[in-house]
């Protein structure tokens, strides 16, 4: 339909400009600007603004992964002086070099609402979306460039805020990233309710009008502007899942939006959307209430439920197409696939109260909860036995991006398991807030999503900055990262079980946890997590020296078939100086009866070939 | 390199092995008394520990199933060259299979929810507020920034009367019985949270929660606070008494409420005649 409409005109390749037939095809043409600051700052440019949000996304990552490195130290050697921080912040004679324990719920606040928010969002659908994209379905942009844009510097008020947030009286938020009310309401509750929680929520606002500018934009530009041929069953899978987290951000986050609004005016108007009645905290007179403390956790859910498939859909998606590249092999079951991520999404929206089990929500309203998230489990297993498929009789070639590739199945199966606990609510009466919850969602989001972001990086770095980066380089930093990984997380599911419970400063409080073997486990995850964070300096180095100094990178290094391999590396300003035209799938790799061993998109299938229907 | 497959194999291996090893240590196994580290304490905690072997058991066999077979493909199916530089063998070409991709959905689709099902009953009979215990409660425990409050009944053996007796961080119950607790918090949202008897439940401020339990070796436990209520969460900590008859805990309540009705001009008087 409309991709036809696009594609009419094709053959002529000039850059014309406007004069002929405005909107349609080639003629659409813009020139790059020529200042500096429309070329990299207030760009329009989906490929410039994918950009900006990877370069904001991983100093983030930096910050994010700095405050996680001091809760392990804290959680090792409770109270004793660290370095660096202690001289800065804790010299003072009351202190005497110790972290005072509001600081380390401060730490733990916002290494979660960094990674969440800041990092992970900002660089799978910020990123990785707006990059890829236009680029995958054969598009010049964005349906809307200009929203684009704004997208990228609504970010820049959250940025601020949050970081900001650091230095105000009372230091930052340290309600938990899930910031449930009457903590969170109650200025006197705790030093981080007094102005950090404010400012937490302005930056979550912002953050949150930013992914919903991004997603009004994903999910109009796929509708609309596919290149001709490109029907919705040729998208890769990568486009397939960035469009469907698009339609999970723009139903669920309202509801955020409007939860985040209804706390700032209960903490600063002095409403009672959340406060009980006569409820009162630190001996202050009481107030007039009449709320209630569980509807936020219930809107909050709503839409942090989503959020994680938000943060691990996308990742999912470039697993998906890295897996087939490197195993030479077609996608085993694209549609089954493509129907998974979409059970995924509507599933995902009626399973939030599975975080409120133990809340005080009606017990039989936990049961119904229980039985829909033990189904959400299928979805995520039909993936990993379609992804196990896929490199079923390939020819596996071991980049770094295929094995950041193949952790992410591996990883994302401990992840998945270790859920089905959790979603038994009898089992989650005792693992519910314990560290067995900490290994879990690390194993979805390190394991799972970062491993597929650093997969997606070595792969997609070529096109992005028209450079290499150093395969030696990446399979060392893949296998420190790997294996300290699995130091770092694995054993919080034992500490878990053992009923350690999560957010809390000094284990040593409780006589079931002072034993020898807890102790050591806890240090032994520190020692793991301080080697995972500098494994990352590898990562770092081969990034920053790439872009600079890197080989010239061929347009099509990985001989892959989407669309993006068949422009130059970095495409132009258009992407395309000709739409391209769609003949088939993306994954047909090893298709018998032609010399190479892929085939582009662009490129007919040979004759004889007949793609099964159900599957392909 | 399809020597890549041995540190998967070894990933795999390590997360199996220390489940394998965590019923020989009584750190790493689920919390129990220090004596007997092996015994489960509580009726609910028994339930909720075979319920969670049985989800143990389950996923550990479909996660070594799926990990045996991503390190075999991982070794087995590499990319080799010959000398001419051309692969030993081309990549299978095909789409999928629909008889798999039905057997790989009815399958899980059948176990996850077996799993659910076997749940509700557990479940039903520790928190449906219809299978709660007919019997007088043990006491009303008050969550508030950092602290459990509980309010026991007096002579009278009722609450919210006036010879209450109130204690801090202090939780007595007599095994073998059910103990029913009111569950009630002043401030913020708590938690209380038994680990030895695998109970949790949040004290939210404006709710009273009735929550049961039971211990079946008198000794001492812990309480913790689960929800982050603020900064001193880490410490809001209370030891729990199960004693072993019941003549021992009206002892305990007996002397407590001696202690709390001497009047503070006793206590002084007291002090300076010593």
């Amino acid at each position: 339909m409309s991709s036809e409409a696009i594609g009419k005109g094709s053959g002529s390749a000039a850059a014309h400009g406007h004069e002929v037939d405005h909107g349609h095809g080639d003629d659409d043409i813009h020139p790059a600007p020529s200042y500096f600051i429309f070329k990299y700052v207030f760009s329009h440019d989906h490929k410039v603004i994918g950009l900006q949000f990877l370069f904001s996304g991983l100093i983030f990552f930096v910050l994010g992964g700095l405050l996680a490195m001091a809760i392990r130290w804290q959680l090792a050697w409770p109270w004793k002086p660290m370095p660096i921080l202690s001289q800065a912040l804790w010299s003072s004679p009351s202190l005497g070099y110790q972290m005072p324990p509001e600081f380390y719920n401060k730490l733990f606040t916002m290494h979660a609402t960094i990674m969440i928010f800041f990092v992970i969002i900002p660089l799978l659908a910020g990123a990785f979306g707006n990059f890829l994209i236009p680029l995958m379905i054969g598009a010049r942009d964005m349906a809307f460039p200009r929203l684009n844009m704004l997208s990228y510097w609504f970010m820049w008020p959250a940025f601020v805020l949050i970081t900001y947030s650091f230095v105000v009286e009372g230091g930052s938020a340290e309600a938990g990233w899930t910031s449930y009310p009457i903590l969170t309401i109650a200025r006197w509750s705790t030093p981080g309710s007094l102005n950090g929680q404010t400012f937490w929520l302005l930056a979550l606002l912002f953050a949150g009008i930013s992914s919903l500018m991004g997603s009004i934009n994903y999910i109009t530009t796929i509708v609309m502007l596919r290149a001709p041929g490109m029907k919705m069953f040729r998208m890769p899978m990568t486009v397939w899942a960035m469009f469907i987290t698009a339609l999970l951000q723009a139903f669920a986050l309202p509801v955020l939006t409007s939860a985040l609004i209804m706390q700032t005016l209960d903490r600063l108007v002095g409403t009672n959307f959340f406060s009980p009645i006569g409820w009162t905290v630190a001996n202050a007179p009481p107030v007039v209430g009449g709320g209630g403390p569980l509807l936020f956790q219930h809107l909050f859910w709503f839409y942090s439920h989503p959020a994680v498939y938000i943060m691990i859909l996308p990742a999912m998606g470039m697993v998906s197409d890295i897996i087939a590249t490197f195993s030479r092999k077609p996608l085993f079951g694209y549609k089954p696939m493509v129907l998974a991520i979409a059970g995924i999404a509507g599933l995902g929206f009626i399973v939030w109260g599975h975080h409120m089990f133990q809340s005080g929500m009606n017990p039989a309203l936990g049961a119904t909860f229980m039985l829909s998230t033990m189904m959400i489990a299928l979805p995520s297993a039909i993936k990993v036995f379609n992804w196990l498929g896929t490199m079923w009789g390939g020819r596996i070639q071991y980049t770094a991006a295929m094995l950041n590739a193949m952790a992410f199945v591996a990883m994302f199966v401990i992840g998945g398991l270790s859920g089905i606990f959790m979603a038994a609510t009898p089992v989650d009466m005792h693992i519910h807030d314990t560290y067995f919850i900490v290994g879990h969602i690390h194993y979805v989001l390190f394991g799972g999503s970062m491993f597929g972001l650093f997969g997606a990086i070595y792969y997609w770095f070529p096109k992005m900055f028209g450079r290499m980066m150093s395969e030696r380089l990446g399979l060392i930093h893949f296998f420190l990262s790997f294996i300290f990984f699995n130091g770092t997380f694995f054993l919080m599911h034992i500490i878990g079980m053992h009923g350690h419970p999560r957010r809390i400063a000094d284990p040593t409080i409780y006589p079931y946890l002072q034993g020898a073997g807890i102790t050591g486990m806890n240090q032994f995850m520190t020692y793991s997590a301080f080697a995972l964070g500098l494994a990352q300096l590898i990562f770092a180095y081969n990034f920053i020296y790439s872009l600079f100094l890197g080989p010239k990178a061929p347009i099509n290094p990985w001989h892959a078939n989407t669309l993006e391999w068949t422009t130059s590396s970095p495409p132009p300003h258009y992407n395309y100086a000709r739409i391209p035209t769609v003949y088939h799938p993306p994954y047909e790799y090893s298709v018998p009866g032609i010399s190479e061993d892929y085939l582009p998109q662009t490129e007919p299938m040979p004759p004889g070939i007949v793609l099964d229907p159900v599957m392909a | 390199m399809r020597y890549w497959s041995v540190l998967f194999a070894l990933a795999a291996i390590f997360s199996v092995g220390v489940f394998l090893y965590a019923p020989f240590s009584p750190d790493w196994w689920l919390p129990n008394p220090a004596s007997d580290y092996r015994h489960v304490v509580s009726t609910f905690g028994r339930e909720i520990d075979s319920l969670y072997l049985i989800i143990l058991s389950i996923t550990g066999i479909v996660f070594i199933g799926t990990q045996v077979v991503l390190v075999w493909e991982m070794f087995r199916f590499v990319d080799q060259k010959d000398e001419a530089g051309k692969p030993v063998r081309p990549a299978q070409y095909f789409h999928g299979s629909q008889r798999l991709e039905v057997i790989w959905t009815i399958i899980p689709a059948a176990i996850l929810v077996f799993i659910a099902l076997y749940q509700m009953g557990t479940w039903a009979s520790i928190k449906f507020r219809s299978s709660a215990p007919k019997v007088p409660p043990v006491a009303e425990i008050t969550g508030r920034q950092y602290q459990w409050v509980m309010r026991y009944p007096g002579p009278d053996g009722k609450l919210n009367t006036q010879d209450d007796l109130f204690t801090v961080n202090d939780l007595h119950f007599v095994k073998n019985r059910t103990a029913l607790i009111y569950l009630k918090s002043s401030d913020v949202i708590h938690s209380f949270f038994l680990p030895q008897m695998r109970i949790k439940q949040d004290a939210v401020p404006g709710l009273t929660i009735p929550v049961w339990f039971d211990a079946d070796t008198a000794g001492k436990y812990d309480l913790a606070c689960a929800e982050l209520c603020g900064w001193g969460h880490y410490k809001m900590r209370a030891s729990v008494t199960v004693h072993e008859t019941d003549e021992e805990f009206q002892k305990w309540l007996k002397e407590k409420l001696a202690e709390q009705n001497q009047s503070q001009l006793t206590m002084a008087t007291d002090s300076q005649e010593r």
